[in-house]
């Protein structure tokens, strides 16, 4: 598989990745030997096999009791963020 | 007898026997930070109030009769543990100022142990790479040899603990990263069973191959570490409800009888032949030892790093999607609108390694792609654990080399993604399938360690712990020293 | 604009998508609080804010909820589900995926039916129920160029109802829509609360040629919170898409917005780049198992669903059909007349006409004040008494309204206002005859027209004689003694 550059600028659109006009190629190149590398799984026989998404065959889902157990630290989680107003997070304006 | 030369064993019967108070055993090792870390850079951040305080509280407990056995022990945590109040970088810019308001299970656990954190180590950036040289705050170097890298992702843990900056430390492993790392500075480092230590407060990587594990000099100090960290967590719904074995009593189960499975994939894959023969005399020293030899086969284990290389970057573009600017982490200077806030962000605060397994996963995650390769790398991951499966049903623990070289120069794979990868070929498989594996120091190559890797079936830490404590009851490779370290 | 199915030749083709918040006390995935309304962020845990290391464990309510939906619909409910991720950007998902089920829902295969105006009946599908967590909200009215969020309601339950393109019409649309709020409220699984976006709809709209069997492409409408607004915004979308077809033009599959003040719907700029989402099984989550045993305690606790309770009501009180539907609407409004009933003795006429007081005078206060049922100003046993005072003929039904109206605004009970206010209805026949003899002596001149073929003037000596007993003669009485009176 060979990604051309506007593959890999629709890929870090869709990431949200700025990637600079100096990045480009060089991710071009490395994405399309990847690719090129992990294409060797379609010499696996998986026609008869189930996907395993998860390493733990057998275990299901625990579910928790339907309890309200936090409590309000909106000052302290707010900490960590760049821009806050009124226990908001700001962000440029949103379009919907 | 020095301090930093004693197991945790020693340190804690040191430490029961008032030979040495936990402050002066803190204070002992924040002295060798202080004179070894600028060589390694081994550390991102280190905290002596911190450890100073953890070590006051430790001899407190001690005088007042409530001491455990790693009441006073210090250590170091891979900077992946969220930790509360001490800044956690993952080894990006994107988590440069970057202070959790939580502990992670691990951490907490730790703590609530009486161990004395002595601070967080340096990493590969969110613990993607196999070298540490993908990290936001620098290269770590091999103690072996500057000129080397340690390996990765928990590189700077791996420095730490071979130049016995730390007794030991925390790691994670998603595709070998405790146990290359562990091999390359001839340490011991084990990733336990998928589910068996949580998973809460690490900050993911990869989540279905993440596993929480410990890099220390022994396989009996990693029995007493993985006593305290792992167990069930309810705040990981992965995370198994099954009981904690007394890691440390199975160190005794004797090797006679045990049936070790070579891997005939294992003697593939670019074993560089100075490394092959002395993970072969090993084997042969587990033989001597009592132990017998079978020969078994995971047909489809070259295509673990294909398959790891579909599956990790996948869950990984999903999970670093967080990271967005918003709530925590690097943000943009005057971002000119919603997308450019995202864009600059992201671009800014990951390295071309993160960025690059973003892409891909996000790639092969794509609309037209997904079948092709994500789910394909899921029914291979399927099979490889079907065959590992089948030879546990012959071998009892299985061994081989950790890694198919010692220590690499710096810079000598940088460029070169692929060949970086290939140096997880034979670690990846235990993550694909959630196994517990570790790696023990069986030898040198021009004075650079090789690491002997164990891999066991779920929940079988006991046997691969006891089967390398055997080995190393007979050898000492383990006891060894940087020559600059000593 | 108006719009029907068929007009024109074109047939319109409308599945739904609703989304309901669940009714737990904690969110779906953390142990935060849901409630509405709380200060901005003080409800959005270390989970809920997607911090770097935290994971999700999916609580047990949430799950039982979705069950109690699945066998309350006649659904298939999966033994094994799966939770998944939907990528994307946007500043009110923090994580940047939202954990939902993709490729393995919890419920499939459901239907409902809906009554349709003519009366018919028409079963529409429900292809599927999933589970999934709730955004946040971007806050765009302050005054700069910023949005603020507050991620208070992230992780909140939401199960998401897909029917399947059956409904033909804006009326059919808000009938399935209206069941469906009367059902997830019956079930308690759902508070049903439009305004707070508790009970929310998406609408897939398309148009194609009566007798095409390939579907025209369609337009989803997000978000439209009350069923008003649901059915202007299907009328007007579907007028738009016959308008481009005949002109000529196509349509293009869009996401749109409706405009309420505008009565329009226009494409989203934040929908306008085709979405790759990129779901892929959670890894955080396992497989979610449930077993026979546990979907049949869900649904031996099933309350009677308001189609068998209007069946009852019909044939037990006698009820017309839409009555009988008006009044099951709400488990509360039935459980209210239903209380009423069985407190004045149910035989046929006094179900007929607590039916009447309940779907009119008492739910007219109820709207005007703005109240819920619960909070009714008058209780079923009040209504009961009243009820019971217009049957033995205390008062008539003119005059209950009067004591009704008091009822309401002082709390007060129907004997008591009656007794206050002196309202007891007259039936002494000696007392009525003397105020009609009063009315006929002031007006010989009314008298003789009236008696000269003037019918119409029988009305005025009834209002003369109910006004000189303060409208509490007892009117059939009084209009039969009056004739006699009348009587050349
Ligand atoms: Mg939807
Ligand atoms: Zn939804």
């Amino acid at each position: 598989m060979s990604l051309t550059r506007t593959d890999v600028e629709g890929i870090a659109h869709l990431a949200r990745l700025e990637i600079s006009e100096a990045e480009l190629p060089v991710y071009v190149a490395s994405l399309s030997k990847i690719l090129a590398f992990v294409e060797q799984l379609n010499a696996a026989d998986t026609a008869a096999v189930e996907p395993m998404a998860h390493p733990l065959e057998g275990e299901v889902q625990r579910l928790r009791p339907d309890t309200v157990t936090e409590r309000d630290q909106h000052e302290k989680y707010q900490a960590n963020a760049a821009e806050v107003a009124a226990g908001l997070y700001i962000v440029p304006k949103v379009i919907e | 007898m020095t301090l930093h030369t004693r197991s945790v064993a020693e340190l804690a019967a040191g430490l029961a026997a008032k030979d040495f108070s936990a402050v002066e055993l803190a204070q002992h090792y924040l002295a060798r930070i202080e004179a070894g870390n600028s060589a390694l850079n081994a550390f991102v951040t280190i905290t002596p109030e911190r450890a100073l305080a953890d070590a006051r509280r430790a001899d407190a407990a001690r005088a007042a009769g409530r001491a455990g056995p790693l009441t006073g022990v210090p250590l170091a945590h891979k900077d992946i543990f969220c930790t509360d109040g001490i800044r956690t970088t993952c080894g990006s810019r994107m988590l440069d100022t970057f202070v959790a308001p939580y502990d992670a299970t691990v951490a907490e656990r730790l703590q609530a142990a009486g161990t004395v954190l002595l601070g967080k180590t340096n990493m590969d950036e969110f613990a993607m790479g196999s070298s540490n040289e993908t990290s936001y705050y620098g290269v770590v170097r091999n103690p072996w040899n500057p000129q080397k890298v340690p390996g990765g992702s928990s590189g700077g843990s791996a420095a730490a603990v071979a130049a016995r900056l730390a007794p030991i430390a925390t790691g994670t492993d998603t595709g070998g990263s405790i146990r290359q790392p562990a091999a390359l500075v001839g340490i011991s480092g084990i990733k336990p069973t998928y589910g068996r230590v949580s998973r809460y407060g690490m900050v993911a990587f990869a989540s279905s191959l993440d596993q929480a594990g410990i890099l220390a000099p022994s396989a009996e100090d990693c029995a007493i570490l993985l006593g305290a960290m792992a167990g069930f967590d309810p705040r990981d719904s992965t995370s198994v409800n099954t009981p904690v074995p007394d890691y440390v009593a199975g160190l005794r189960a004797p090797l006679q009888g045990v049936r070790l499975g070579l891997l005939k994939e294992f003697l593939e894959g670019g074993l560089e032949a100075a490394t092959g023969a002395l993970v072969q005399a090993a084997i042969s020293r587990l033989q001597s030892l009592g132990a017998t030899l079978v020969d078994v086969s995971c047909p489809s284990l070259p295509l673990s790093v294909p398959a790891y290389y579909v599956v990790a970057p996948a869950e990984c573009s999903s999970n670093l999607s967080r990271f967005d600017g918003i709530r925590f982490g690097h943000r943009c200077k005057e971002p000119r609108d919603l997308l450019d806030l995202y864009r600059r962000s992201r671009g800014e605060g990951f390295g071309a390694e993160v960025k690059r397994r973003i892409m891909t996963g996000t790639y092969v995650l794509s609309a037209g792609y997904y079948d092709a390769y994500y789910l394909k790398a899921q029914k291979v991951r399927s099979l490889i654990s079907a065959e590992f499966k089948q030879a546990f049903t012959r071998a009892d623990v299985l061994v081989g080399p950790t890694a198919p070289t010692p220590a690499f120069d710096i810079g000598a794979k940088v460029d070169d993604p692929i060949t970086m990868y290939l140096n997880d070929i034979y670690t990846i498989g235990a993550n694909l399938a959630g196994l517990p594996a570790m790696s023990v120091p069986c030898g040198f190559v021009d004075g650079l360690p090789v690491g002997l890797q164990l891999v066991g079936p779920h929940f079988g830490e006991s046997r691969i712990l006891a089967a390398a404590h055997a080995y190393q009851s007979a050898t000492d490779f383990h006891r060894r020293l940087p020559p600059s370290f000593t | 604009m108006s719009s029907v199915a068929g007009r024109g030749g074109w047939e319109v083709v409308i599945g739904l998508e609703t989304h309901a918040q669940l009714a737990t006390k904690s969110k779906i995935f953390s142990g935060s609080a849901t409630a509405y309304g709380a200060v901005p962020n003080s409800q959005a845990n270390l989970v809920d804010l997607g911090y770097p290391g935290v994971l999700p464990v999916l609580n047990g309510e949430a799950v039982r909820m979705a069950v109690k939906f699945g066998v309350a619909t006649g659904a298939t409910v999966a033994p094994r589900s799966v939770f998944a991720r939907k990528n994307y950007f946007y500043p009110d998902l923090p994580k940047g995926y939202q954990i939902s089920q993709y490729e393995r829902p919890i419920v499939e295969h459901g239907s409902l039916e809906i009554v349709l105006d003519d009366g018919t009946r028409k079963a529409i599908g429900i292809t599927r129920a999933h589970l999934e967590e709730d955004a946040g909200k971007s806050l765009h009215d302050g005054p700069t160029n910023a949005s603020g969020i507050d991620l208070n309601r992230a992780g909140t339950p939401l199960l998401e109802i897909v029917s399947e393109p059956d409904l033909r019409s804006a009326r059919e649309a808000v009938a399935y829509m209206k069941k469906l709020h009367t059902l997830v409220r019956y079930l308690e699984i759902c508070d049903g609360n439009m305004q707070e976006g508790s009970f929310r709809c998406d609408a897939n709209v398309s148009v194609r040629r009566a007798g095409a069997t390939k579907l025209g492409t369609r337009c989803e409408i997000k978000n439209v919170n009350s069923f008003r607004y649901v059915e202007k915004a299907i009328n007007y979308e579907i007028g738009r898409q016959i308008a481009v077809l005949e002109r000529g033009g196509s349509i293009t599959q869009q996401t749109r917005l409706y405009d309420a003040g505008k009565d329009e719907t226009r494409p989203m700029r934040s929908k306008e780049e085709a979405n790759d989402y990129r779901y892929f099984p959670d890894p955080d989550l396992l497989p979610v198992a449930l077993d026979q045993a546990f979907i049949d305690a869900v649904r031996a606790t099933l309350p009677e669903l308001p189609d068998e309770k209007a069946a009852r009501f019909a044939q037990s009180y006698g009820l017309q059909a839409y009555d009988a539907g008006v009044l099951t609407s709400s488990r509360e409004l039935a459980e209210y007349y239903e209380a009423a009933v069985r407190s004045v003795g149910a035989d046929a006429a006094a179900a007929k006409l607590a039916a009447n007081w309940v779907m009119g005078d008492w739910s007219a206060f109820l709207n005007r004040d703005g109240l819920e049922v619960g909070a009714a100003k008058v209780s079923a046993a009040g209504l009961a008494g009243l009820l019971r005072r217009i049957i033995d003929a205390t008062i008539s039904g003119k005059i209950a309204k009067e004591v009704f109206e008091t009822m309401w605004a002082e709390g007060l009970e129907a004997d008591a206002v009656i007794a206050a206010k002196g309202l007891r209805q007259i039936t002494d026949v000696a007392a009525i005859e003397a105020a009609i003899d009063a009315v006929l002596a002031a007006n010989p001149r009314q008298l003789a027209d009236y008696r000269s073929g003037k019918d119409k003037l029988f009305g005025f000596f009834v209002g003369q004689a109910m006004k000189a007993t303060h409208g509490k003669a007892n009117p059939a009485q009084l209009n039969e003694l009056l004739k006699k009176k009348l009587a050349p």
